[in-house]
Parts: C-alpha cells; structure tokens; sequence
C-alpha cells in the first residue's frame, strides 16, 4: 500500500484490516480565542486596546483528537451540541486548519453540509447548477457535461431555466443535493443534511449514498438520529467538550452515551 | 500534492506538509479559476436581470456623472480644453478604483459564511471583485471615447497603451481590496469608514479639477504622495493628451501597483487561515 505518512499504525496492523487509511488525525486541537466581550467593531476594538482591556479566553472546540478512519468505512460521531462534531468535519474539509496536531486525508472531500451554498435568486436553475458546482472545485467542462444527469435527478427539468426565486425549498434542496452527489465523492461529509424534500426523494438520497458505500465511498457523518448510525455505521466515536469519550463499534458508543 | 493510486490521481491534503499560505491561495486560485469566472458572471448577470435598460447603466452611470459635474464645474475650469473628456478619463479610472475596492470588501463579508462551510482559495471573492470590476470598465470605455470624439479630441496611437494602463490599475485596486477586506471581515464599520476616506480621496485628487489649481509651492508632494494621481494620469495621457506616459510616471506607476499588490496577498494570505477561526 502506498502510504506517504509511513506504515499503518499497529492498531489497525492488528485487526488484519489490509485497508487504506483514509482519514487519520493525530492529536489535532482546534483552539478558538474569544474576546470575553463581544467587539463588534473596530472602533470598540481600538478604543479597548488602547485601554488595554481586550481580555481573551481560550476555547477547545477540539482537544487532542486522535482517530484513523478506514477506505469504505461509514464513520459515525455523536455527542451533544458543542461538543466539536461539526469543527472535527471542518478540519477534515480543510475549512479549519488546526491550532495544532495533523490531519491527514487521502482522496478528494465531498461535504453534504450545506445544499446549495452560494445558490443567486437572479440566477436560472441551470446557472446555479454551474456557480454551485465550481464552488465545490468542479470545472465547468465537467459539470457542462453531467448537466443532464444533474437535472435529471432533481426532477426540475421543467423549471431549470426559471430563476431560482420561483423555486420551493424541496426544489432548492433538490438541486443542491444532485450537485453535491453528481460525482462518486472518495470522502463524504455527512452533518444532519438529509430531512430535506419528501419522503420519495429522501429515499432517492439515501439510495444514493448507499450505492456510494458499495462502490468504496468513506463516509464521515454526524447526527443526533441513533438509529442511523446503528444501522449505517460500522464504527462510530462520540465526542464530549472536545475530547473522544468512547471509540469503537457503533452499537458500543451508542450504549455508552445513552449510559452516561 | 498529489498521489498516484492505479493510475488516478489522488488528492493528499496533510496539514503539517502545506506550502507557505501565499504560494498554496495561488494555486488554489487557478485550480478555481473556472469559480472565478462563474462569480464575475454572477455579478455581472444579477445586476442586469431585472432592469430594463440592461447593459446599458453601466455606459449612462458614468456619462450622467459626467453630464452633472460638467454642467456645475465646466464655468469654473474654463481653462481646461475638453472639460468632459478630462474628467471623465479620470472619472472612468477613478470609480473602477472605488468599487473594485469597495465590492471586494462585501464579497469577502458576503462569502466568510461560505469559508466556514466550504473549502476553496479565500482570495476568489477579493479576484472576483476586480474581474467584474474589468468588464464594468471596458463597457465605460465605449461612452469614454464617444465623449472625447464629441469634443473634438483626436483619438491618437497612444490609446494602444491602455491595456497596460488598465492592468496597472487593477494590479493596486487588488492589493488595496485584499489589504481592506482582510480588515474588515473582523469589523464590518471597517467598510462604512472606507467609504468616508474614498470620498476625501475623490477630493484630494485632481479628477474634477486641474492639477494647476493646486498653489506651486506644495503641488509637487500633494501629487507625488497620492498613487492614485498616478493611476489617473496612466489613463489621461493616452486618451485625453494623446501622448505615452512617461518613463518616471510608467515606472512610478508600476512599482506602487506591483508593491501594493505584493502587500496586499502577503497580508491577506497570512490571515487567511484565522478567518474562518473567527466565532
């Protein structure tokens, strides 16, 4: 296996999984420094400095986070709010990069966190598909190219040339989702997306995202709904202030967080 | 940093082996270039979809500017041959200048919502900004040079130096967008003060009036402090004296272009990755 970070670790030579990491952070901390009061401009901010009374207070939002997910895997993170699940999907999407510590991942990253980001009222549904999608680092020729399959599985071949004000929030939702998921993604970002749209379509997601796993998609995916991750996930972590309270099979987190 | 695995690339992202920020946003940046593109015609697009002269403000906003200052200030400057085609030439440069800079300052505040969500070169918004700013600025050109044949202007060989005046210019807006809008993604009256300090700035350089009005005494410094002066004259010379900007002026203009620029992707590029650490 070609692996550029040095050999596996022994924990996962021991389990005999001749997979490829795909995702791996090593003692990653995330440390937000907050003003103690809210400085809203800069006028604020200049006339405290010079009283010299900006007063900082650290955050952890990720404390020493150690965890290796594996080519294939459906990896499940729960906790409580503010317990640094979305922060830990960030570091992996490079939107943070951490205080300290390595975050190494192999393979390009899909997030399914926000549907339709940078979406234009003004714009048609095909001209959205277009800024959407280079948002997400497609090109144009590709995305050109899989225009039809796009609208195709959006359902809004009779709208996509209507701007996107007409839409409703299932057709917006829709066509963030066919973007997001036009191309079999190596890594997918999973944060609470999938109660959009009807129930017909929910099913067409999930479809979607099933037939990923088979062909080798890593999914990372965070949700409060304990019984997806029991059924989806293979191994999942829970996630307390910032730290790995429990890692392991799914079933077994799940049964020490509901205990705690 | 790429892999190869069975003959197909494979992305490596391993944040303790990055490049420096400055030189990783430049690649990052043509990598995206296609999302470029796409935001210019955003902008571009958005602006014009629901009114109905279209395309066409983008030629009146400057001409009726014109119109207006020309009707108040055209008396006073009587000595200025070809009034209108004075100050629009400098009008022209000037408001490119003033909403490069001042969109690349909302572009950045607009899309920090979407750094916090998504990964790509956070220097797109600020680049967007003057790439819709350039298409604004070649259709002024078009009411730009009707007003200097309507004068009475000859349109001399000298017009073939716009292109490099044109690049100039965009060079130090660029340098002064990424310089502001570093500042004001942190404080949002950043802006509101920018605005003020544009207006002062308008004032102090010579685009309504001459530049002989100013007293001898002190005019060489009150010029020679202010980069936009230089900026301005980039365009005066070819379009409205019909002559190539001098050696000392290309060169000054030039080396405050490429310096500001230079600064203003050091100093947004070494804050880039804190932005998205902001609560």
């Amino acid at each position: 296996m070609n692996s550029p970070t040095g050999s596996e670790s022994p924990a996962v030579a021991a389990l005999g999984l001749a997979q490829a990491v795909t995702i791996r952070l090593q003692g990653v901390i995330v440390r937000y420094q907050a003003p103690q009061e809210r400085l809203g401009t800069f006028k604020e901010y200049a006339i405290r400095r010079l009283q010299r009374r900006v007063v900082y207070s650290d955050f952890f939002a990720l404390d020493a986070i150690d965890l290796e997910v594996l080519r294939g895997e459906i990896f499940g993170i729960i906790g409580r709010n503010g317990a640094g699940k979305s922060t830990l999907l960030k570091v992996v999407s490079r939107v943070l990069v951490p205080t300290a510590g390595r975050v190494y991942v192999r393979g390009r990253v899909s997030p399914l966190l926000e549907l339709g980001a940078g979406f234009h009222p003004e714009l048609t549904g095909r001209e959205n598909v277009m800024l959407n999608g280079t948002l997400l680092g497609r090109s144009s020729r590709d995305l050109e190219a899989r225009m039809d399959d796009i609208i195709d599985f959006a359902e809004l071949d009779a709208f996509i040339e209507a701007p996107l004000r007409t839409y409703s929030s299932g057709m917006v939702a829709r066509l963030g989702f066919a973007v997001a998921t036009a191309w079999q993604p190596e890594i997918l970002l999973v944060d609470e997306v999938l109660a959009v749209g009807d129930e017909a379509f929910k099913r067409k997601c999930q479809a979607r995202m099933q037939e990923f796993r088979l062909a080798g998609t890593t999914t990372l995916m965070v949700t409060h709904d304990m019984g997806a991750i029991e059924t989806l996930c293979t191994r999942a972590a829970w996630l307390q202030r910032g730290r790995i309270a429990a890692l392991g099979p799914a079933a077994q987190v799940i049964a020490d967080y509901r205990a705690a | 940093m790429q892999g190869e695995t069975l003959g197909v690339k494979t992305q490596i992202y391993d944040s303790l082996k990055r490049g420096p920020v400055a030189w990783e946003e430049l690649r990052g940046l043509v990598q995206y270039r296609d999302l470029i593109y796409q935001l210019v015609r955003r902008d571009v697009v958005s602006r014009y979809k629901r009114s109905a002269l279209g395309i066409a403000w983008t030629m009146l906003n400057p001409l009726g500017m014109m119109i207006v200052l020309t009707v108040v200030f055209a008396q006073l400057f009587r000595t200025v041959e070809g009034y209108p085609a004075y100050l629009l030439c400098g009008l022209v440069a000037w408001n490119f200048f003033s909403q490069t800079t001042s969109a690349a300052m909302t572009q950045m505040v607009w899309g920090s919502s979407l750094l916090q969500r998504i990964y790509m070169p956070r220097t797109a918004f600020v680049v967007s900004a003057v790439g819709t700013g350039l298409v604004n600025l070649a259709l002024s050109l078009v009411p730009l040079f009707l007003i200097v044949l309507v004068v009475g202007l000859p349109l001399r060989w000298a017009l073939f130096f716009l292109p490099v005046s044109v690049v100039l210019l965009a060079a130090f807006s660029l340098g002064v967008g990424m310089l502001f809008s570093a500042w004001a993604i942190y404080f949002p009256d950043v802006a509101e003060m920018y605005q003020v300090a544009l207006i002062a700035w308008l004032y102090l350089t010579p685009i309504i009036y001459p530049a002989d009005i100013i007293p001898e005494t002190y005019r060489f410094w009150f010029l020679h402090l202010n980069p936009m002066y230089y900026m301005i004259q980039l365009f005066r010379k070819p379009i409205y004296e019909g002559v190539l900007p001098t050696v000392p002026l290309l060169a000054a203009a030039a080396a405050i272009a490429l310096l500001t620029l230079v600064a203003g992707w050091l100093v947004f590029t070494s804050r880039a990755d804190e932005f998205t650490y902001r609560l």
